[in-house]
């Protein structure tokens, strides 16, 4: 009952598309903008419920999206670091001259990330972890530094490097009820179970103007494909 | 053995970046940039290891007939035609396949590739159109989830409700007759620039300390989730 029904919603749907396309509209001659719009449908069909045309465009999607980050991973990381100043630009020859140094940083990254493929032997698996502990290291130590300079020390200039006002009051007690409130060593009660309330209300700003922005992004990607849609597609708005 | 070699080398090179950090030589300089290549080249078998993954999650969905395992053929054959195509005839730039059909077949590829193509025509409208879906999903989702049961869930709500009022012509119209203080446009600004950015930065300083709890932890071996199960 509940799927005959929704046939029919979908029907009613599609003929309102055709019956506005052939009386006022340009429809695209591209056939890429048509299957552009049919995923687009196909998507948006879901809030009716799942069925099966969802589900061929959300496992589309990931096929694609990984397949296209695949090509990408190809061109921007293997051809252009490791097979091109391999073998094609040789980058690793300075003047004529081998650079053992050079050519090391391309040779050893490359057999560290053969180690990755480890994982597919049962005796050698445990290999994987060297390339892991490369990574996971290095950005460890590339991280502390800048995260010093950036979230603390920057953070903490911004915050006191104010003019006298009410505005800027706020802002030194927000930062300081916002740390309290995640300061979870000693239990939030008295003096600071009070400041940590405090600290939840100027949170729970933040939460919401950040609510706020998602809704609206989320809003105007809307309007975007009902753009696509209606002009793109169908040439029913100019 | 099978923990030491690689807690070591994290330990190594760990303390070689801090160290680097604090050193503007030219050698240093580079020896940063060849890091940075070098864990790019290493993010490729990553890479390798997730597609992988993925591939085998919907193979082994094909081989168990699991609910909707015809689904996985269309996300296996959609991955490898997007990455033949991208691989093959190139992912920015046309490579000689993609040039020899454009001229065998007299095609016209205003995006340059056939990658692109893909990429302007079905990945791009199904990544926007799958956001846009949120916009239905969270209105109702904070209906249910944001009722005003207390202070500071009405503080949530006024917020992103001024937030988003304030963003639009319309609020600025409905202000307009009201002192420049109370424009809504103003108002916004201010709640962005002030109460919203205190608690931006209190978060912000406390994702650092935590990343530079746990960088250290790392470091010193304290922290070895990283190298899983197993001895």
């Amino acid at each position: 009952m509940k799927e005959r029904k929704g046939l029919i919603i979908g029907s009613v749907i599609m003929i309102a598309i055709f019956v506005l396309m052939f009386i006022k509209g340009e429809p695209s001659k591209s056939i890429m903008v048509w299957i552009a719009a049919i995923l687009t449908l196909s998507i948006y069909s879901f809030l009716y419920k799942d069925n099966v045309f969802y589900k061929f465009a959300e496992h589309l999607f990931v096929g694609v999206s990984v397949g296209y980050s695949v090509s990408v991973v190809w061109q921007n990381a293997f051809i252009r670091r490791v097979f091109d100043p391999l073998f094609i630009t040789r980058t690793y020859i300075v003047n004529d001259k081998f650079s053992l140094y050079l050519f090391l940083g391309i040779v050893i990254p490359t057999l560290l990330g053969l180690l990755m493929l480890s994982i597919f032997t049962k005796k050698q698996a445990w290999l994987i972890r060297i390339p892991i502990a490369f990574v996971v290291g290095s950005y460890a130590g590339m991280g502390i530094a800048p995260s010093f300079q950036a979230n603390i020390f920057e953070q903490t200039r911004s915050t006191l490097y104010v003019t006298l006002s009410i505005s800027a009051s706020i802002m030194i007690v927000g930062v300081i009820s916002t740390l309290v409130y995640f300061f979870f060593s000693k239990e939030h009660k008295g003096l600071l179970g009070k400041t940590a309330n405090l600290g939840i209300w100027f949170i729970m700003i933040a939460f919401g103007a950040s609510f706020g922005y998602t809704v609206m992004a989320r809003i105007s990607l809307l309007i975007g494909r009902m753009q696509f849609l209606l002009h793109d597609w169908l040439g029913v708005i100019k | 053995m099978r923990r030491k070699i690689p807690l070591a080398i994290a330990f190594v090179f760990g303390i070689i970046m801090i160290i680097q950090f604090f050193i503007p030589h030219r050698i240093s300089v580079e020896f940063y940039r060849n890091m940075l290549n070098a864990l790019v080249i290493v993010g490729i078998f990553y890479y390798i290891l997730a597609v992988s993954s993925l591939i085998r999650v919907h193979r082994g969905k094909i081989k168990r007939k699991k609910p909707g395992w015809g689904y996985s053929y269309v996300t296996l054959i959609s991955l490898v035609v997007t990455a033949v195509i991208g691989v093959l005839g190139g992912a920015y730039q046309a490579t000689r396949i993609t040039s020899w059909f454009v001229q065998h077949f007299h095609w016209q590829i205003e995006q340059g590739t056939g990658l692109m193509v893909i990429y302007t025509y079905i990945q791009i409208p199904m990544g926007a159109t799958m956001f846009s879906l949120l916009a239905f999903f969270i209105a109702s989702a904070a209906f249910r989830a944001f009722k005003a049961r207390s202070l500071t869930a009405v503080l949530l709500l006024v917020t992103a409700f001024v937030v988003m009022l304030g963003r639009v012509p319309i609020g600025a119209l409905l202000t307009r007759r009201l002192p420049e203080i109370f424009h809504l446009t103003n108002i916004v600004e201010w709640i962005l620039k002030y109460p919203n950015m205190a608690a931006q930065r209190g978060i912000l300083m406390g994702i650092g300390l935590g990343m530079i709890a746990t960088s250290l932890k790392i470091i010193l071996g304290i922290e070895r989730g990283y190298l899983g199960g197993g001895d």
